[in-house]
């Protein structure tokens, strides 16, 4: 019953934090709400049984990723001119089109998910099945994340190494 | 016992309903960091997806699909964020507008 209750709360709170974090006109705001959301969902994770999803939410996604985020904010240093320019480019009339689309996608969604039954069964699948299914039927897959990180790594190497030769 | 367990389709909501979020937060801003941030709420979105149906089933495929998401978005983001400090330098805005042509 607690964990129900638990994932209604992370639900809830991924959510609205999602939604602040997606019309902040200050970066950084913006960004410590992302985390916050991306923490609640891996709640969610932990929740339906999948733990090493849920480490991996928090040490990747939350971690890593968010701290590159902080770094490049940090580097562009936009200031209290960037949060004017920021809402100036947010006008209310640029919403109307974006929300219908948006809406639209919600409904379909809606339409194909309402049948669906049932509810997740409780043992969690570990990190120990995932890890032998990782290194047993997927191990071409783990090959291709590897060259697709290893593409990113010279990819922002090239990109940022012009960028700090030439200066400013 | 059955009704006390979270119900799948209750997953898949908040899964697309974070998805419309990011997508929203994708055609309103201009700012190409914000960008950026939006295609992860989006990609986090389906990951949820992933992994629920991987819990339903007991399965770890699930996981598994949401590790390599996991990757694809460590090297979107890497090469995205390079891509803003070469458009903040160029351009000295971070408007994605302002990028509009091939060779500006």
């Amino acid at each position: 019953m607690l964990e129900i209750i638990f994932f209604y709360l992370a639900a809830t709170i991924a959510l609205i934090a999602t939604a602040l974090a997606m019309t902040r006109a200050n970066a950084i705001h913006a960004l410590i709400y992302l985390i916050v959301s991306l923490l609640a969902v891996a709640v969610i994770f932990f929740l339906i049984g999948a733990p090493f999803a849920a480490a991996l939410e928090v040490v990747i996604y939350a971690g890593a990723i968010m701290v590159l985020f902080v770094f490049v904010i940090m580097m562009l240093n936009l200031g209290k001119e960037g949060d004017a320019r920021e809402r100036q480019w947010m006008q209310p009339r640029i919403w109307a089109g974006p929300v219908l689309l948006s809406l639209v996608l919600f409904a379909e969604l809606l339409y194909m998910i309402a049948n669906i039954e049932g509810s997740l069964p409780h043992p969690a699948v570990t990190a120990k099945e995932v890890g032998l299914s990782l290194f047993g039927p997927y191990v071409l897959a783990v090959e291709i994340a590897a060259m697709l990180l290893l593409a990113g790594l010279v990819g922002s190497y090239h990109l940022g190494r012009r960028y700090l030769e030439r200066g400013e | 016992m059955d009704g006390l367990n979270i119900p799948l389709n209750h997953i898949l909501l908040l899964s697309s309903l974070l998805f419309c979020i990011g997508m929203l937060g994708l055609m309103i801003r201009r700012n190409i960091i914000f960008i950026l941030m939006s295609l992860e709420v989006m990609l986090n979105a389906a990951a949820l997806a992933f992994v629920a149906a991987g819990a339903y089933w007991g399965q770890p495929d699930g996981q598994v699909v949401f590790l390599l998401i996991l990757s694809v978005a460590a090297a979107e983001v890497a090469v995205g964020l390079g891509l803003v400090l070469q458009v903040q330098r160029r351009f000295k805005s971070l408007d994605m507008d302002s990028a509009n042509r091939m060779r500006g």
